[in-house]
């Protein structure tokens, strides 16, 4: 935890802004080099996804996971992923995914994954969202990357950047982590941000990382609240090597937030307002 | 992009501040100024009482249940002390108090009062919140249950809805009592309204959640219970707290049915069918009452008094039951009545049937010995036209010596009452002599009262069914 760079820097999704907040930075941090980060801004768009269309995310940019996967998609997550609108769907410009409480092919939930495999993959770059995530006990919200190579060798050495996820039963604590051969699963190198007097659930954020040689910055809104590099992972760092590509979904219980219980409320819905990359 | 409007508006405002203190020219306040009137002070009690505060305990409290400890705290030099006392202490048989601020203050920029407590031993406090004045307690706030324990933990009482709180003199109240017969103490402090942002995910609750119906007729008032408000904490947990009406919007489908004011309040004021549910903030609550006005309703006489060897009780509130299995046994298939002694009008029980075929009441454990008495009574009122052919046949069934149905040893007999003798709309007082049941041999061991119509009549209601001599 480098608890000391967070807050430090931010990042500016628009230059006029940066503007002024780089005046703000002087003025509240003066001559504190120390924690003086390089940010790559990338604004090359390469990907867009406004969500602009009401009904289901076409396929033209959309890969749908349906079912249970492999032991609960690796986590013993509970869920079953459907691409039925109970579970995904486009209204009012925003993309809506669902978890609901049913008894569906031997599952007890159901909701929905989608993946830009094989349609969109790339190396480095900014990869944003703005969403709004579920909350209660045993929700996973997640916007996430896995490597191009994730079907030919056993995960985690495809790697994979988690960009948001957020337990349910914390509903105001971000997640931003990166797994690899020797640091993955419980053992991912992870930071935690706290939006202090606020809540995931109940607005939207821009969640986003910029991703680079040897590093990948976390940001949430403008505040740049993480930066991993080689020197933070306990194994080979995987993250130079090739393309990856983007996936949202929200998983029920599994290890990662734990079982839902009588607090959950059903149905909860992930709000996604648009997803971008740039190089 | 809210965002940056945001941003924009503080630049803004400090730049007007700038100019403002450049420039340096005093003006009066227009008179389109309002000030609030009340303060808006957050703490209640930091390291002492904040500026107001009153301690007044409840009577048959134990008085000096709360002292300004300085021993012990969790922040600061002070912190409030309970000494919950022990089952049978003279000074007392519980602690519990109201800590107001009889000026009122503005709560509105709030969404909890906050504390840190700790026990002598893990607790449960009966009742703690808000709200509470000793005058209307308008907009009263209680979490009941709350689990303490011995380390100094941070709790969170959600304002079911700020906006309301725009004179709040009830700053803090409590109620407990001994834990298994024995006090304890606990202390409270940092007690203060925070806005913290991560109140939300409300789910307001009427009838506890729960889509309720209820038979009543034009007159009866009735309160909407089991009001609470639940909100989604930081910490993942959801916190229910029970709430007064006021905060609540209510409403009725049919005003011509029923009413309800602001204080849940429900008035019957006419024949049919309405539904009250409610809102809080704007969020729907669940559950309702779905209230089915059956019209004007009259009482059936009240029994005389008899003494208690003149009377078996079936069903009435004028004399003591005896122990009655059921009032229907929805006997399969070939019954259809529906219904059973579900009716309370202001405390008068009344069975009704409704789909009426056969029903039976059964008392069979023990099965009654009605050999001394001389009568049945019942009454009965038809709500519906009677037609001419319509009846209603009373049989008595005695299980013998066996005091089991079946077995070879069983009788019974019936009379019928004609649909001449049935008012509709009206109670009939019916007093049947048992002899008149031909055909039951021994009412030594009575156990079952059939109401047998054959669908000629199909809704009724029931009441004072007794044998007496």
């Amino acid at each position: 935890m480098k608890k000391g760079k967070q807050l430090k820097l931010k990042v500016q999704l628009l230059s006029y802004k940066m503007v002024l907040l780089t005046i703000v930075l002087l003025i509240g941090y003066g001559c504190d080099t120390d924690d003086t980060q390089t940010v790559v801004t990338f604004t090359e768009l390469t990907f867009q996804e406004e969500f602009d269309t009401d009904g289901t995310p076409s396929t033209a940019t959309w890969n749908y996971d349906i079912g249970t996967g492999l032991d609960g998609w690796g986590n013993q997550e509970l869920q079953y992923y459907t691409d039925r609108p109970e579970n995904i769907t486009v209204n009012n410009g925003v993309l809506i995914i669902t978890a609901n409480q049913e008894d569906f092919n031997g599952a007890g939930y159901t909701s929905a994954r989608i993946t830009t495999k094989d349609i969109f993959e790339q190396q480095y770059g900014r990869f944003e969202a703005r969403i709004r995530a579920p909350f209660g006990p045993g929700l996973w919200p997640a916007f996430w990357m896995l490597g191009a190579n994730s079907d030919e060798v056993v995960w985690p050495a495809c790697g994979e950047i988690d960009i948001m996820e957020i337990r349910g039963q914390n509903p105001s604590i971000l997640v931003g982590s990166v797994h690899g051969p020797g640091y993955s699963a419980g053992e991912a190198i992870s930071k935690d941000y706290d939006l202090v007097n606020d809540r995931f659930d109940t607005g939207f954020h821009v969640f986003g990382i910029e991703w680079g040689p040897k590093y990948v910055n976390y940001y949430v809104d403008d505040v740049l609240y993480s930066q991993i590099t080689p020197e933070d992972v306990t194994g080979e760092w995987i993250f130079d090597d090739q393309p990856f590509y983007i996936i949202l979904n929200v998983a029920v219980g599994g290890t990662f937030p734990g079982p839902p219980n009588a607090d959950t409320r059903f149905p909860q819905t992930m709000l996604v307002d648009y997803v971008r990359a740039y190089k | 992009m809210k965002k940056e409007r945001n941003i924009y508006s503080k630049i803004a405002l400090l730049l007007g501040f700038i100019l403002a203190l450049s420039v340096g020219c005093e003006r009066e306040v227009s008179d389109d100024v309002e000030f609030a009137a009340f303060g808006n002070n957050p703490d209640v009690f930091i390291d002492g009482f904040s500026g107001g505060l009153e301690y007044l305990p409840f009577a048959g409290s134990k008085l000096d249940a709360f002292t300004v400890d300085s021993d012990e705290s969790y922040q600061g030099d002070s912190s409030m002390r309970f000494d919950v006392p022990n089952e049978g202490d003279p000074s007392g048989s519980f602690a519990g108090a109201i800590f107001p601020d009889n000026g009122g203050r503005d709560l509105t920029g709030y969404d909890a009062l906050t504390f840190w407590a700790k026990a002598t031993k893990a607790a449960t406090i009966n009742e703690i919140g808000f709200g509470n004045d000793f005058g209307a307690n308008k907009f009263l706030v209680t979490k009941q249950n709350l689990r303490i324990s011995t380390t100094w933990t941070k709790y969170i009482i959600p304002i079911p809805d700020p906006f309301k709180l725009t004179v709040e003199k009830g700053l803090f109240w409590y109620s407990e009592g001994p834990e298994d017969g024995d006090g304890y103490t606990f202390w409270i402090d940092e007690l203060q309204f925070e806005n913290l942002g991560t109140v939300a995910q409300p789910q307001p609750a009427i009838f506890n959640g729960v889509d309720e119906t209820s038979q009543t007729f034009i007159g009866i008032t009735s309160t909407v219970i089991g009001l609470t408000q639940t909100f989604n904490l930081a910490t993942g947990i959801d916190q229910t707290v029970t709430a007064a009406p006021s905060y609540f919007t209510f409403s009725s489908t049919d005003v011509d049915v029923a009413r309800v004011n602001e204080l849940g309040e429900i008035a019957v004021v006419g024949t049919g069918t309405a539904k009250i549910t409610a809102t809080l903030g704007g969020v729907s609550a669940k559950g309702s009452l779905t209230i089915e006005s059956l019209g004007t309703f009259l009482a059936a006489p009240t029994p005389p008094a008899r003494d208690a060897g003149d009377v078996i009780s079936i069903f009435s509130d004028a004399y003591t039951n005896v122990p009655v299995d059921f009032y229907n046994g929805f006997f399969a298939p070939f019954q259809t009545t529906l219904g059973g002694a579900d009716l309370n009008i202001n405390g008068d029980n009344i069975i009704k049937y409704t789909e009426l075929n056969f029903v039976a009441s059964e008392f069979k454990n023990p099965t009654v010995d009605a050999t001394p008495m001389t009568h049945l009574h019942v009454d009965i009122q038809v709500q519906e036209a009677i037609d001419s052919g319509d009846f209603i046949r009373i049989e008595l069934g005695d299980f013998g010596p066996n005091s089991a149905f079946g077995g070879g040893d069983d009788s019974s007999g019936s009379v019928t009452i004609d649909g001449t003798a049935l008012l509709n709309n009206q109670w009939v007082s019916l007093d049947i002599p048992l002899d008149d049941f031909s055909g039951l041999t021994s009412r030594s061991n009575l156990a079952q009262i059939f109401f047998i119509s054959d669908a000629t009549i199909s809704t009724i209601l029931v009441d004072n069914m007794y044998f007496y001599r």
